[in-house]
């Protein structure tokens, strides 16, 4: 079985190339975010350095969000586009669910955090139980005082990860009753290799859709649809 | 002698709020046309939400190309190219379409040739009208533009007029609000319009000192506006059809005496005109008689190939292709491209 997967939800761009329990390639950038004009030519790089035959491949995994609007469209729109060149199905992995499965095996409470601006962040919560993975809360965006709070609750210790870490370090540092570290930098951001991974195991269950299907799930509406709801909402 | 080989090309467009696909064969012959305009969803916050456009595109836009292609009855094995619209626009919607067609280029290792939204809109003109050769004049008229362009020849463009601050369709857009119409304001103004006395109320013309073939509609604009406010201080009713009807006339008047001026001292023999507000019935006519009056050849899209579509950047992607425009796997979306701007990559 061969996956390729990608995920441009943030700042990093990254994609990678598993079969069965090997991962042929990743490819990892987390500078300047051009994922437009990079991403692609990331993949070509892969391909090439594989001797990959794209035609080869079962299914393409990619974060399907939450992240960046426009960086989930554009790992979106580029797997919809593989998807349908290849005639092959597309694996949409909660980005957080990704994020957390960097940190395989531990026995820590996992808690990925991305920075979602508006006080709030994309987070949920994790952990390895018997080695299996578990969501014990839901990826979702609230602030960093909730997801603290539920982790305090929680009340074991907590590795977190993510780009909310150096904008959220010193609020958390005040809020978390529990102990806690961060993860170190070679797991601490997306990596397609996780989402590849994850993919895999998505893939042998069947949750598989089709690239025309397939499109981001943001959990946030637009801007001007949440200023509608709420003009709607005062009118009643 | 053996037949030249056909070119199959499909055009990918998602700059604003029309997710479409399209398969062109030879650069002049449309084999589908597929689109999905997303203007019902738009309607409820009076005018395109660039969020909700690019959420709108990445759940069409596979099921859009699909279609385009059976509707050609042909696969991607078929195509000997891939065209996209990668500016000017809205970006995220962009993104959508160059990210999606980049990636079909890339797996089925076709050319990619990146198009230009405006440079589609002058060459819908070719579509139905096989005798349509450069160089002509080509009046540009949407929501987001207002152009006077002389095409050179295939791929060459000069701008010689273009609007300092609103576009046509944008004023037509504000003054459809002020009137009560809503989104969008072209057709509704021109439907209203019908029956009103375009003579009505004297709107102002602008005109701009020094330079002939420019437009300015924002006086325009703040004309109507302070007319409608005027009548309701005064307690006057007022008659929204000859509102509809005068405005109406006066943008069409400015368009119709730029362009005129514009074919007479370039000595140019054809004129076209593209874009949204082409279809416009008003614009149409007063065009049409104006070119017959000084023998000028009128050229016009149906109003299928004004709106955004992706036939017309299909045709565009063809001239492209042959003059050996192509694009790497970098190309990016870019939101205020210039006209004849080329942003050549070397495969």
């Amino acid at each position: 079985m061969r996956i390729l997967a990608l995920d441009s939800s943030g700042l990093v761009a990254t994609v990678a190339v598993i079969e069965d329990e090997n991962m042929m390639a990743e490819y990892t950038v987390n500078y300047k975010k051009t994922h437009s004009q990079t991403l692609l030519p990331m993949l070509d790089e892969i391909v090439k350095m594989t001797e990959l035959d794209l035609g080869t491949i079962d299914a393409i995994a990619v974060a399907g969000g939450p992240g960046s609007f426009t960086g989930l469209r554009i790992g979106s729109a580029t797997a919809k586009g593989i998807g349908l060149a290849l005639g092959k199905p597309l694996i949409h992995v909660p980005t957080l669910d990704a994020l957390a499965y960097n940190l395989y095996g531990t026995d820590k409470v996992i808690c990925p955090i991305m920075d979602a601006r508006r006080n709030q962040v994309y987070t949920g919560i994790y952990e390895f139980s018997n080695n299996t993975f578990q969501v014990m809360v839901k990826q979702k965006a609230v602030s960093i005082d909730d997801i603290v709070g539920a982790l305090n609750k929680i009340g074991r210790e907590v590795i977190f990860l993510g780009d909310g870490v150096p904008v959220y370090r010193k609020r958390i540092a005040e809020i978390a009753e529990i102990p806690y570290s961060f993860a170190p930098a070679h797991l601490s951001r997306q990596r397609a290799g996780a989402v590849g991974v994850l993919g895999g195991e998505y893939f042998r269950q069947g949750k598989t859709e089709t690239a025309a299907d397939h499109q981001p799930d943001y959990l946030r509406l637009s801007q001007a649809e949440r200023e509608l709801a709420e003009k709607q909402q005062a009118e009643l | 002698m053996s037949k030249e080989k056909d070119i199959t090309i499909l055009a990918i467009e998602s700059s604003c709020d029309e997710t479409a696909a399209a398969v062109i064969r030879n650069g002049r012959e449309v084999l589908s046309n597929v689109i999905s305009s997303q203007i019902e969803l738009h309607k409820l916050y009076g005018g395109v939400v660039p969020e909700i456009a690019s959420r709108k595109h990445i759940e069409k836009i596979n099921q859009v190309i699909e279609e385009a292609l059976s509707e050609a009855g042909i696969t991607l094995d078929d195509l000997d190219a891939i065209g996209v619209t990668y500016g000017p626009g809205l970006v995220g919607a962009l993104l959508v379409g160059v990210a999606e067609a980049k990636a079909i280029s890339y797996v089925k290792n076709l050319p990619l040739v990146g198009v230009h939204h405006i440079e589609g809109h002058i060459s819908a003109n070719y579509i139905e009208h096989p005798d349509l050769e450069p160089q002509f004049l080509c009046l540009v008229v949407s929501g987001g533009h207002t152009h006077l362009v002389l095409v050179r020849d295939y791929g060459k463009y000069e701008i010689i007029g273009r609007t300092r601050d609103d576009a046509a369709g944008e004023a037509f857009d504000k003054v459809a609000r002020a009137i009560g119409l809503g989104y969008p304001g072209g057709p509704k103004i021109d439907k209203l319009a019908k029956e009103g006395n375009a003579d009505a109320i004297p709107f102002p013309r602008a005109h701009i000192e020094g330079s002939v073939y420019d437009f300015s509609f924002s006086g325009l604009k703040s004309a109507v506006l302070n007319y409608i406010n005027s009548c309701q201080m005064k307690g006057v009713e007022i008659n929204r059809a000859d509102v509809a009807a005068s405005f109406q006339k006066a943008v069409t008047d400015v368009l119709v005496h730029n362009a005129m001026q514009a074919v007479k001292e370039y000595g140019i023999k054809k004129l076209a005109i593209a874009g949204g507000v082409a279809s416009n019935s008003s614009l149409r006519n007063a065009m049409r008689e104006a070119c017959e009056k000084n023998n000028i050849e009128f050229y016009h899209p149906s109003p299928v190939f004004c709106t955004d579509n992706a036939a017309m950047i299909g045709v565009a992607a063809y001239y492209d292709y042959i003059n050996g425009t192509r694009h790497g796997l970098d190309l990016n979306a870019v939101p205020n491209l210039k006209l004849g701007e080329r942003q050549d990559q070397p495969q």
